[in-house]
């Protein structure tokens, strides 16, 4: 499968730390690239707005009055226990339900020294037990390791989200090793554990990637039931439906990987698609988005609002901004903070933080529907 | 009724306990029962469900075991497969009493 080319990133990385020329798996383009409307936050709010959703609690289809509507007059962050930072929207591939446009073209939006270094102060005085970093693919971001260095010294739990496939890059091959060393937990994109699903959402070729990435973790030690080499497989829907059960879909995950490619890993964890971005963009190409955002509002769950990742999660994006999650973020729905001060991240203060109210819109339900999602999985069993 | 069979229909199929409620709820109470994770997973079951649905030919079943193989983490190969596997039980079927026929005949003809 592999050739010399396909190991190879032609990186070019600017002083601000972009990189361009990036080769990988690919299935469509950024929005951005293509100048589509959908690539403007208030075009895909707008898109959501258009819906007819006379269901759910309320029949408002107002995610907030639903909300209210199962017993929360207010919402608000329970405690701050994820630092979560998007290091920018760099990434080698080009998924199709990716929720933050990101792609090759994106080499503008990448976090620099000192926003990194302001995020670092904020992790210290945030009191969060886990920060947690994605992008893009974070690892491009050229502060990667040392942000990585820094926090892991602080002790605090350390994630990367991680799309494998860039860990089969020579530049990147040594991070497996590297992130064992310093006790990362590896959370992966992987839809299927079989090829079909996964090449469709993620391009041609990813599969056999991931597996040759898989590997490389499984033999610096990762998977295997160490807590200090978790590895944590994330699945999300390969279309218009919701994701399965965790619990089911791991057992089978576990069974098929070993037996099929005597793969290893320790969790297995299933989000919802966001209907955003690109993924709102497929759902508006197959007429399906009516359907599918009264299958969110069919499922929704109030018994998940007490777990949403927005009550316990800070997202920074790569300019020092702060939202309530990675989506809002990408809706450019920065924190609203008491007397709707919007603050960077250098000004980060707990109270405060403790005090403002969660934005919301329409794309929340996916995060209400089923078993609830959330960056860590499944929010009731 | 201009039509026999009407997708809308699907999702309506609890207003079933309108003529009867007790019949409905122990139906659709063990209906949840059989599609729980068991000695077969959730998946296995949708995926026999679904070749089920094709040897019957209910549409109704077709639509929901589609996204119900789809939702429990089967993918279309697996999916394909399981109609196969339906295909081929319909088939031999007819087949095989192909034997009867032959039977028969051995006793009719010199």
């Amino acid at each position: 499968m592999s050739n010399a080319a396909d190991d190879m990133i032609p990186l070019t990385l600017a002083g601000d730390g972009a990189s361009v020329n990036i080769e990988g798996p690919r299935t469509t383009t950024s929005l951005r690239f293509r100048r589509s409307p959908l690539a403007s936050p208030e075009e895909q709010i707008r898109q959501l707005e258009a819906v007819d959703l006379a269901v759910g609690p309320t029949q408002s289809g107002n995610f907030f009055a639903d909300v209210s509507h199962s017993g929360w007059p207010t919402l608000k962050p329970a405690q701050l226990d994820i630092f979560q930072i998007n290091l920018g929207k760099l990434c080698n591939m080009t998924c199709r339900h990716c929720h933050v446009d990101s792609g090759p073209d994106r080499t503008k939006e990448n976090m620099d020294r000192a926003t990194v270094d302001a995020c670092i102060e904020a992790i210290e005085k945030s009191g969060a037990h886990t920060v947690d970093l994605t992008g893009g693919a974070p690892e491009l971001n050229p502060n990667f390791e040392y942000l990585v260095d820094r926090v892991t010294q602080m002790g605090k739990h350390v994630i990367d989200r991680c799309n494998l496939t860039i860990l089969t890059v020579r530049r990147y091959q040594h991070l497996p090793a590297w992130f064992a060393k310093r006790g990362v937990e590896v959370v992966c994109s992987l839809p299927h554990y079989r090829k079909l699903g996964t090449d469709a959402q993620r391009g041609d070729g990813t599969y056999e990637k991931s597996l040759k990435a898989l590997k490389m973790l499984n033999e610096v030690g990762y998977g295997q039931g160490d807590p200090r080499r978790k590895l944590t497989l994330v699945t999300n829907p390969v279309g218009a439906f919701l994701a399965g059960n965790q619990a089911s879909l791991e057992t089978e995950w576990k069974d098929a990987l070993k037996k099929n490619h005597d793969v290893s890993f320790d969790t297995l964890i299933a989000l919802n698609n966001m209907p955003m971005s690109r993924y709102l963009e497929w759902l508006l190409e197959k007429g399906k988005l009516d359907e599918y955002m009264h299958r969110l509002l069919d499922a929704f769950n109030p018994s998940t609002i007490a777990g949403l990742m927005c009550r316990n999660t800070l997202s920074v994006s790569w300019d020092g901004k702060m939202y309530d999650c990675d989506f809002n973020q990408q809706l450019e729905m920065e924190i609203d903070f008491p007397g709707e001060e919007r603050l960077h991240v250098r000004d980060f203060d707990l109270d405060k933080w403790l005090q403002h109210n969660i934005r919301t819109e329409r794309h929340c339900y996916g995060c209400t529907a089923g078993a609830g999602s959330s960056c860590g999985g499944a929010i009731t069993e | 009724m201009d039509t026999y069979y009407k997708p809308e229909h699907l999702p309506k199929f609890g207003t079933i306990a309108e003529g009867n409620k007790e019949l409905a709820d122990a139906f659709f109470a063990y209906y949840g029962k059989v599609f729980e994770d068991g000695a077969l997973t959730a998946r296995e079951k949708a995926l026999i469900a679904l070749a089920v649905a094709h040897t019957i030919q209910c549409p109704y079943c077709i639509d929901a075991y589609t996204s119900g193989s789809l939702e429990k983490g089967a993918d279309l190969e697996q999916m394909t497969e399981a109609v196969h596997v339906a295909t081929a039980i319909r088939g031999g079927a007819s087949l095989v009493h192909g034997i009867q026929m032959l039977d028969k005949v051995k006793d009719m003809t010199m």
